[in-house]
């Protein structure tokens, strides 16, 4: 009953929508399948190197993905993602290496454990809002590794050397259909799929009651919670669902690298995630796509310009990039939307 | 109890360092409601014009206020050039515009004057303070400079014009503006002001933890603890929380046993969040009612 009162209205409203905006509906949905058949051709003609390199950029995606369902859709702000990322990655290492199981179990497993890690960590910092909750999320990020180093859970992590893991071979029936597949190639398309299914359960999660909610409150939490809202609910899901989601990045990265340190998640990973973020554009999901490529390409490009002033020239870099688009990659496409769309009328 | 006193005043001369550092953060939050992030790799350049103009034979009385004027013209150059233009983008794309700042300067730097650890002299001598072994003439005449600084600001901010006018533009932009503020350019004194404060946090430190581009890596961190600690909207508040952090951080290791080097930072900020938790303004600070 709710339902039907509350879809008809927006469903007229969105009609009249759809047919103002039907060009600009169409070349987002055409973009977003060149995307996609982009992601699904281009790896068949790589090396193995490239095609490693595609899949950390996929693993930042969807870390970055995670933090705008944070940022961009509950307006709160963390630095500590690589805390999250953190043990993710040690949660498949550990159930690999010493549990001794499958790979693509670990997975659900890192979600859940960061989800709930996550949602405890937010109960606290629903007090705090800002700089406060930056510094607090900026703690954990700074104690993540120094936790992973301690003596007490050596057994476990392995302590300052972190744990190598085995790289998953692609699995038997491949072959026995006649397809030579890489281990590298074979890890880039799981996880493209598992990339796929968490941007399409984020997209939905935005748009459902939930994600309203989320993004009522990021607008104005005191109207938000006047309406009705539960703030403290929405506010420490929010952290769940993007720490577990970030859980599975990290698995996912543990997996392709077949290491885990506990250097590698220094708040480094944290700040090179949040930057990744504001060059996609803060709540624009797509936009994850193009904030892991800055994230994974331009430290590379600028330490090959000049490997003494390649942090001067990735602040260049990211400076040019800020002045030319603040909103990121979300202003590009509206800006190519909006031309694309002017040439189709003019035509 | 000797143990604990001893603690007690090393704590305090190394919070100077924070205290010195915190106060240049709450200054730029005052101006531009934001944490300033390249903050630490600002006063180490000034640090490095500082080293430099010595090597050039320049005494050290005439490096002091030469330094001072160039990080001051050096924070409104900054202003002007990368953060007016960004004008209006959201507080995020700010940060990220802090963060090049960061690696820009601390890339130029490392370039300009190299990656090695240097000597920095300071104008007090390193002798025990009043007989005291923890605390040297020169971690003194820090806590000194400190409370000057700290003074001066006060004063500034209460008792003169621009003063007044730096903290309506920063309060309520708009609303300054109409009676005549020039808010834009308050902005940049801002900047100025707290990159001359950071340029003497950094002259002042540099004796202590020795001048390198990453000088400010681990200092910036406690001096951002500090003034959130003591709360950003007081410069009395950010000094008071850069010696509580000091004294806290080697209370923590003395004390807790297996907490190494290594832990400390993680406890220290571990307690100013339960700190936060508890009283969300900081210590010191003013909370701020929020109306629909």
């Amino acid at each position: 009953m709710t339902t039907a009162h509350e879809t008809a209205p927006a469903a007229t409203a969105s009609k009249k929508a759809a047919a103002a905006a039907a060009p600009s509906m169409n070349i987002a949905r055409v973009a977003s399948l060149i995307t996609l058949a982009l992601l699904l051709l281009v790896p068949l003609f790589l090396k193995n190197f490239y095609i490693f390199q595609m899949t950390q950029w996929l693993i930042y995606a969807i870390a970055l993905l995670a933090l705008n369902i944070l940022t961009g859709g509950s307006g709160q702000f963390s630095l500590g993602q690589s805390a999250f990322y953190a043990v993710g990655a040690y949660t498949a290492a550990v159930m690999m290496e010493i549990l001794g199981v499958n790979y693509a179990l670990t997975l659900p497993v890192a979600g859940l454990i960061c989800f709930v890690f996550g949602f405890l960590f937010g109960l606290p910092a629903l007090r705090l809002s800002g700089v406060y909750l930056a510094l607090a999320t900026f703690a954990l990020a700074v104690a993540m590794p120094q936790v992973l180093k301690l003596h007490f859970f050596e057994s476990w992590t392995g302590g300052v050397q972190g744990l190598v893991i085995i790289k998953p071979d692609p699995p038997e029936f491949l072959k026995t259909i006649g397809l030579k597949v890489s281990q590298d190639m074979w890890l880039y398309y799981f996880t493209l799929v598992v990339g796929i299914g968490i941007y399409i359960a984020s997209v939905n999660l935005l748009a459902s009651r939930s994600g309203r909610a989320m993004m009522a409150i990021r607008d104005n939490q005191i109207a938000a919670s006047a309406m009705g809202i539960d703030v403290p609910l929405y506010k420490t899901l929010a952290f769940g669902i993007s720490a577990g989601i970030t859980g599975v990045a990290g698995a996912l990265g543990a997996i392709a690298v077949a290491f885990v340190a506990p250097d590698s998640y220094t708040i480094q990973l944290a700040i090179a995630l949040f930057l990744g973020m504001v060059i996609g554009g803060v709540g624009w999901l797509p936009g994850s796509l193009a904030g892991a490529a800055f994230i994974v390409f331009v430290p590379n490009i600028a330490e090959s310009i000049s490997k003494g002033l390649s942090g001067a020239i990735f602040g260049i870099i990211l400076i040019v990039i800020i002045f030319l688009v603040p909103h990121g990659a979300r202003q590009v496409a509206y800006m190519a939307q909006h031309l694309i769309g002017k040439i189709g009328k003019s035509s | 109890m000797e143990l604990f006193i001893n603690q007690v005043l090393a704590g305090i001369s190394t919070g100077a360092i924070y205290a010195c550092m915190a106060l240049a953060v709450v200054m730029i939050y005052q101006a531009i409601d934001h944490l300033n992030f390249a903050q630490g790799e600002m006063a180490m350049f000034s640090t490095f014009i500082a080293y430099q103009l010595l090597q050039w034979g320049i005494p050290y009385w005439w490096t002091f206020p030469l330094t001072l004027i160039i990080s001051f013209a050096g924070g409104i150059a900054i202003e002007r050039a990368l953060f007016k233009p960004l004008g209006n983008a959201p507080v995020l794309v700010h940060v990220a515009g802090f963060i090049a700042l960061f690696a820009i300067l601390n890339s130029v730097a490392g370039l300009t004057w190299d990656w090695t650890i240097k000597q920095f002299p300071t104008p007090f001598g390193n002798a025990p303070f009043l007989g005291s072994q923890l605390i040297s003439t020169h971690q003194a005449g820090m806590i000194g400079i400190t409370f000057i600084l700290l003074i001066l600001l006060f004063v500034f901010f209460r008792f003169t014009r621009v003063g007044l006018a730096m903290r309506a533009a920063a309060a309520l932009p708009e609303s300054a503006k109409l009676v005549g503020i020039n808010v834009s350019w308050m902005i940049a004194l801002g900047w100025g002001m707290a990159s001359g404060i950071g340029a003497i946090a950094g002259i002042l430190i540099a004796p202590v933890v020795f001048l390198e581009p990453n000088m400010m890596g681990g200092v910036l961190v406690y001096g951002f603890a500090s003034a959130v600690l003591g709360g950003l909207t007081s410069p009395f508040g950010a000094v008071m929380g850069g010696f509580l952090v000091g004294v806290f951080e080697n209370l923590v290791g003395t004390y807790i046993p297996g907490v190494g080097n290594e832990l400390k930072l993680p406890i220290a900020l571990a307690l100013i969040i339960t700190v936060l938790v508890l009283r969300p303004g900081g210590l010191f600070g003013r909370t701020f009612v929020q109306r629909v």
